[in-house]
Order: C-alpha cells, then sequence, then structure tokens
C-alpha cells in the first residue's frame, strides 16, 4: 500500500513545478502549461485523498477541474493566436501597452 | 527481487512519479514550447498512471483521453502555428528573475510548511473508495458516474454550459482580423 504523503510530495513538487514556470517563463505558451501542471497537482491531491478517505468524491471533482483546464486552455491559445497576429512574438514582456 | 515483488506498487509509484516530475520539470526549463509540450505529455501520461494506483480506473482514462489527447493537440497546433523559431532565439525567462523567484521560493515554502502541518495530524486509516451502489459490487467507472450525475447534477451542467461558452470564445478569438470586422 502506498502511504498517502507519497502522493502530497509529488502533488506539491508538480505544484512547485507549475508554480515557478507560471513566475519566471517568458513564453506564453509554457506559462500556459505550467497552469495546466498546478491543476494536476491538485488533481492527484483529489484523488490521493479520496482513496485515503474512502470517499469517491473526491474522483469527482477532477472531472470538473479537467473540463475548467479544457476551457481555460482552448481560450488561452485563442488569445495566443490573436496575440501572435497582432505582436509576431508571444513573450509576455512585449505586451506592456497598460503599463502606466 | 523478492523485495521488488514484495514492493511492486512503491516500485511502480515511484517510476511513475520520476515520470511525471520530470516531464513537470522539463516544462519549466526545456527552451523549445515543441519540447516543453512533449514533456508536459509525459507529465500527464505518469499522473494517469498514478490515479491507476490510486484506484481512480475512470478519471485514468479521462486524463489520458482529455488531456493527453485534446489539449496537447491543441497546445502542438498552437506551437506550430506561431513561429516557433523567433520564440527560440529570445530569452528564456522573465527579465528580474531574482524577485519572481523568491516570490516563488516563498509561496511554496508555505505551501510545504502547511503540508507539513496537515500531514502531522493522522488522517483516519486507509479505505478503499466505495464500488458498492445499491448493495452491488460495480466498478469504479460506475460508481463515479453516480455521485456525479446524482448528487452533483447542477455543477456538472454548469461546467458544461461552460464549457460551450469556452469553445464559442475560442472560435471568435481564433477568426482572422478581417472576418471580426466583418462581423
Amino acid at each position: 500500500m502506498i502511504p498517502l504523503s507519497w502522493y502530497l510530495v509529488v502533488s506539491v513538487l508538480m505544484l512547485a513545478c507549475g508554480l515557478v514556470g507560471l513566475l519566471v517563463r517568458r513564453n506564453f505558451i509554457t506559462v500556459l502549461m505550467s497552469v495546466e501542471l498546478i491543476l494536476n497537482a491538485a488533481n492527484l491531491n483529489f484523488v490521493a485523498f479520496a482513496r485515503q478517505l474512502g470517499d469517491l468524491t473526491g474522483q469527482v471533482f477532477p472531472v470538473f477541474v479537467i473540463t475548467i483546464a479544457a476551457a481555460e486552455a482552448a481560450i488561452g491559445l485563442g488569445i495566443i493566436v490573436q496575440l501572435s497576429r497582432l505582436k509576431t512574438t508571444v513573450a509576455l514582456d512585449a505586451v506592456n501597452e497598460m503599463r502606466g | 527481487m523478492d523485495f521488488l515483488v514484495a514492493h511492486f506498487s512503491q516500485a511502480v509509484f515511484l517510476f511513475l512519479a520520476f515520470f511525471s516530475l520530470g516531464g513537470a520539470v522539463g516544462v519549466v526549463v526545456l527552451r523549445q514550447p515543441v519540447h516543453a509540450a512533449l514533456s508536459l505529455l509525459a507529465s500527464f501520461l505518469g499522473v494517469a498512471g498514478l490515479f491507476v494506483l490510486a484506484r481512480g480506473e475512470f478519471l485514468a482514462a479521462v486524463q489520458v483521453l482529455v488531456y493527453a489527447g485534446g489539449v496537447m493537440v491543441l497546445f502542438l497546433f498552437v506551437i506550430m502555428f506561431v513561429n516557433v523559431r523567433a520564440v527560440g532565439k529570445e530569452a528564456q525567462y522573465l527579465r528580474p528573475l531574482v524577485p519572481l523567484a523568491v516570490v516563488g521560493g516563498l509561496l511554496f515554502s508555505a505551501l510545504a510548511l502547511t503540508a507539513m502541518w496537515a500531514l502531522g495530524r493522522r488522517p483516519p486509516a486507509d479505505a478503499f473508495p466505495l464500488v458498492s451502489v445499491a448493495g452491488q459490487e460495480v466498478g469504479n467507472t460506475e460508481a463515479v458516474g453516480w455521485i456525479l450525475y446524482r448528487e452533483y447534477l447542477l455543477p456538472f451542467e454548469v461546467v458544461s454550459v461552460l464549457l460551450l461558452v469556452a469553445m464559442v470564445g475560442a472560435i471568435v478569438l481564433g477568426r482572422k482580423p478581417k472576418e471580426m470586422e466583418k462581423a
């Protein structure tokens, strides 16, 4: 039997990777991928606790999370396509027109 | 060898965890977006394997179909669409890297401390998720379906409307500027 803490360690490390990618990467596409990593870490926690507590509700919520992630990816990538048409780049620090 | 047989699930867990975390690190450090996307794919598949180990077979299938199938294709499609070569030559990280890394480190250590604190409070003993509905043994998919469609029907419908809105939004965003003016 795999202890709950193993899952939590994997989850928190994956969250850290996603967080770092979200904060430091310059490429918009990679930033979106980091968001997917964070959502995956949350799903892993849900499933691990569902097994630990013997409650299948924890396997229902990842379905919602995956749906949200798909919607977010679709919209984010649509924005990237428009951005690349407008600026010919997807670097985040190139989009600074609203800076005061 | 006997040790490996006795701890087979642990060995598989470590392998899958290595796979998914290696993919996650690859997303952050790899320069080319295509490589990062493939690394993310490896991470998704590893997480699907971890779901199977935690007795979430249905979710593992959904993970492979939706993430590895749908979302990854979307990412790769957009990467091919945007000029990747121009992206590869530029700097990889945002300019003030140190403050950002410090903020990330602080957030991470706060989370890790919370996790440590939560782990100190012992959760109840290990139990298998319920696989019986109305006194009958059913598979994981059916059991998840019972909960999803009976207790969480409204959230399910709301999230499907959200998906529809996102789909329409993505189509509108993806149109060429000329078509936007006409509309």
